[in-house]
């Protein structure tokens, strides 16, 4: 496990967000486990895409690596220029020093883009607010960001409402890479552009990354999306990873019943195809009460006791194959065949 | 033969030459433009288009629920076919009391966000039963059996319970659930479904497809299905209709749609799908942005995305509507026969 290149790892990442009582003392009366107990790592210029139902911690992790969260427990290891630093310790300067390493694309380009500033001044936001350049340099790398995500510079004195979805998205990008990141998360970064803006989207995300060496998070529920983009690919289930494998193998081959059962419900475009979902008993447990064991284990069509009782442990089961499920090795579940 | 079976075919709905306008600050948006489709009585049919295609314009024309802004065109002609009555429902006002009856009642909606459809302030059993009295003709004792029922038969376990209970307490799912118990109490034969599924995850839009298929084989209903994901109308629709600016680019059955596309727009944008298939390499975009509705490109709307516009004709005139079979039609100069 030496140089592997690998640009960030999590272990055993916990966030826990406290439920209060009513009243003048709000005492803390359970916790949500927003996340409990995640490790991963991605290596430079890769993509780990995270998919998961609502609720199930994706964005709580992505916001965990900004810091813009309290971290309960855990660990996250940046590599910059061959030096380790922990993410969860730094504080004050050196924490907004850092930030410009690490930079997010929202979801929706219509609210996230003031609409009083003009595009100029959006894209140089993040120069100006760490004081970075400046402000010869801060026109130059402005232009260049936008050249770069393909936007008219001729329209950077425009404000964001003369923009369609797909341009203000490319905003959206321009602002997240002007500050130069190694590392950027991208949370449902095409979930709210139509079909015909997202491929190109995507396309731009890919591109960009080969040309700037980026390292991305890729938080989406579009299975199809996120197979696209991603080197790697990571399951959650309320607060919890269940499986992480490398793209190919995890929609070919999964090894864990909730990614089995996600796989089978993507809707095909072929109206020959029988979808044929594998129809998961009762709701999404509450991550404040989750249940005992696999946490899997009130809706897995698997189940038997022995989940009930036991937590699977998080294991490698073939290489950069992890799973959490006790019978991972003797279940034969069906995938999707890719290539 | 099939001509003979189209002429007798009663059709639930009829929708003719749609237009509709909206006067705006900016001056007028044509929302809908020349839409025309039928659907007959127990089918589904999918509208499928991008942000300001129409489709959804289309459904609140066929529900006259447009805003106070909203024209229907005077020559526009929705039919609805009501107990052996023809009904024109562009002609009735829209807070005519037969409008009213058969909005809710005869046609139903469901939309894409069940939490903004249900008032928060109170129960689903009180919101469900209010629907039941009004368009059923039944008492209160009868109206809290049939929403029991309903609830039970959507899948929600202990309707006795969940009937007492307000939206905020259920899940997305649940909620979504307890709408569609709503859509259906009043024994509809169209729904309107805007976007249903696009709100939830995947594992419970599988689940609510298949409760829309299992109700809609029950009670003999039509459905207009409102989405932009093709995956969805794959699966859930006989027929579609590929709407783009407000305008219909071409209607066909579902593998005519799918199989053998043949306005560039629709192939286009099944080309822009990520598919799992082929999962490395490049997607391939439609290029270009969707115009602004205040901007419209004159003639053939999709001329300034389209690859194979023809210069001098696509930008000057709109294709008439081609007929390529009984069931396939297409707007676009490439296609004329």
């Amino acid at each position: 496990m030496t140089l592997n290149n690998k640009l960030i790892q999590v272990d055993n990442l916990k966030v826990y967000f406290p439920i209060r009582s009513k009243g003048i003392i709000r005492r803390t009366k359970g916790f949500v486990q927003a996340v409990d107990g995640v490790n991963f790592q991605i290596k430079r210029g890769q993509t780990l895409g995270l998919v998961g139902e609502s609720g199930s911690g994706k964005t709580t992790i992505g916001r965990s690596i900004l810091r813009v969260n309290e971290i309960t427990d855990g660990n996250i290891t940046y590599h910059l220029n061959g030096d380790s630093i922990d993410l969860t310790a730094l504080k004050g300067s050196d924490l907004r020093n850092f930030r410009k390493y690490i930079q997010l694309i929202f979801q929706d380009p219509y609210s996230s883009l003031n609409p009083r500033m003009t595009v100029r001044d959006i894209i140089a936001e993040p120069l100006v607010a760490n004081n970075l350049v400046n402000k010869k340099e801060v026109d130059e790398m402005v232009h260049e960001t936008a050249m770069r995500c393909k936007l008219n510079v001729e329209h950077l004195r425009r404000f964001p409402h003369a923009f369609s979805g797909g341009q203000r998205q490319r905003i959206g990008i321009a602002r997240a890479l002007v500050s130069n990141p190694e590392f950027v998360v991208c949370d449902e970064s095409v979930s709210a552009l139509d079909v015909s803006i997202q491929a190109e989207i995507l396309n731009l995300l890919m591109e960009l990354q080969d040309e700037l060496q980026l390292t991305y998070l890729f938080i989406a529920h579009d299975l199809s999306v996120v197979a696209h983009i991603s080197d790697q690919v990571a399951v959650m289930y309320v607060g919890q990873f269940v499986e992480l494998a490398p793209t190919d193998r995890l929609f070919n081959a999964p090894k864990h019943p909730y990614t089995e059962a996600l796989l089978s419900a993507i809707p095909d475009v072929d109206p020959d195809y029988e979808m044929k979902p594998v129809t998961l008993k009762g709701e999404i447990p509450n991550p404040a009460n989750p249940p005992s064991g696999c946490r899997f284990h009130t809706r897995c069509p698997y189940a038997v006791e022995l989940c009930r009782l036991d937590q699977p442990e998080w294991r490698e089961i073939e290489e950069n194959h992890y799973v959490a499920c006790h019978f991972a090795e003797q279940l034969s579940l069906k995938g999707i065949p890719t290539s | 033969m099939n001509d003979l079976i189209d002429i007798n075919k009663e059709y639930l709905l009829n929708v003719k030459k749609l237009g509709v306008s909206f006067e705006t600050d900016e001056g007028i948006v044509r929302g809908v433009n020349d839409v025309s489709f039928q659907l007959a009585k127990g089918k589904t049919l999918g509208i499928v288009g991008e942000s300001g295609s129409g489709k959804s314009v289309t459904s609140q024309a066929i529900m006259r629920l447009l805003p106070k802004n909203g024209h229907i065109d005077p020559a526009s002609e929705i039919t609805f076919h009501q107990n052996g009555d023809l009904l024109n429902i562009t002609k009735l006002k829209a807070d005519q009391e037969e409008m009213r009856l058969i909005r809710g009642g005869k046609i139903s909606m469901i939309f894409q966000e069940p939490m903004a459809s249900f008032s928060p302030v109170y129960t689903i059993g009180n919101q469900i039963m209010e629907t039941v009295q009004l368009h059923r003709h039944v008492n209160k004792k009868e109206a809290k059996e049939i929403t029991l029922d309903m609830l039970d038969r959507v899948g929600i376990s202990n309707p006795k319970i969940r009937i007492d209970q307000y939206p905020i307490e259920l899940s997305g799912g649940m909620r979504q659930r307890a709408m569609i118990a709503m859509a259906h109490s009043t024994e509809p034969s169209l729904l309107i479904a805007d976007e249903p599924t696009t709100a939830l995850d995947v594992t419970i839009q599988a689940q609510i497809l298949e409760l829309m298929r299992e109700l809609q084989t029950d009670l003999h209903m039509a459905i207009i299905f409102i989405t932009h994901d093709l995956g969805v109308i794959a699966q859930i629709a006989d027929e579609v209709v590929v709407m783009y600016l407000g305008e219909l680019m071409e209607r066909g059955t579902t593998r005519e749609i799918i199989k053998e596309p043949q306005h560039p727009y629709t192939k286009n944008l099944l080309k822009a799908i990520p598919k799992l298939e082929t999962l490395h390499g490049r997607l391939t975009p439609v290029g270009g942005d969707i115009p602004s509705p205040l901007e419209r490109p004159s003639g053939c709307p999709f001329h300034t995305r389209c690859i194979d516009s023809i210069h001098g004709k696509c930008e000057v005139k709109n294709p008439e509507e081609n007929r390529l079979s009984e069931t396939h039609f297409v707007k676009c100069f490439l296609l004329k026969k």
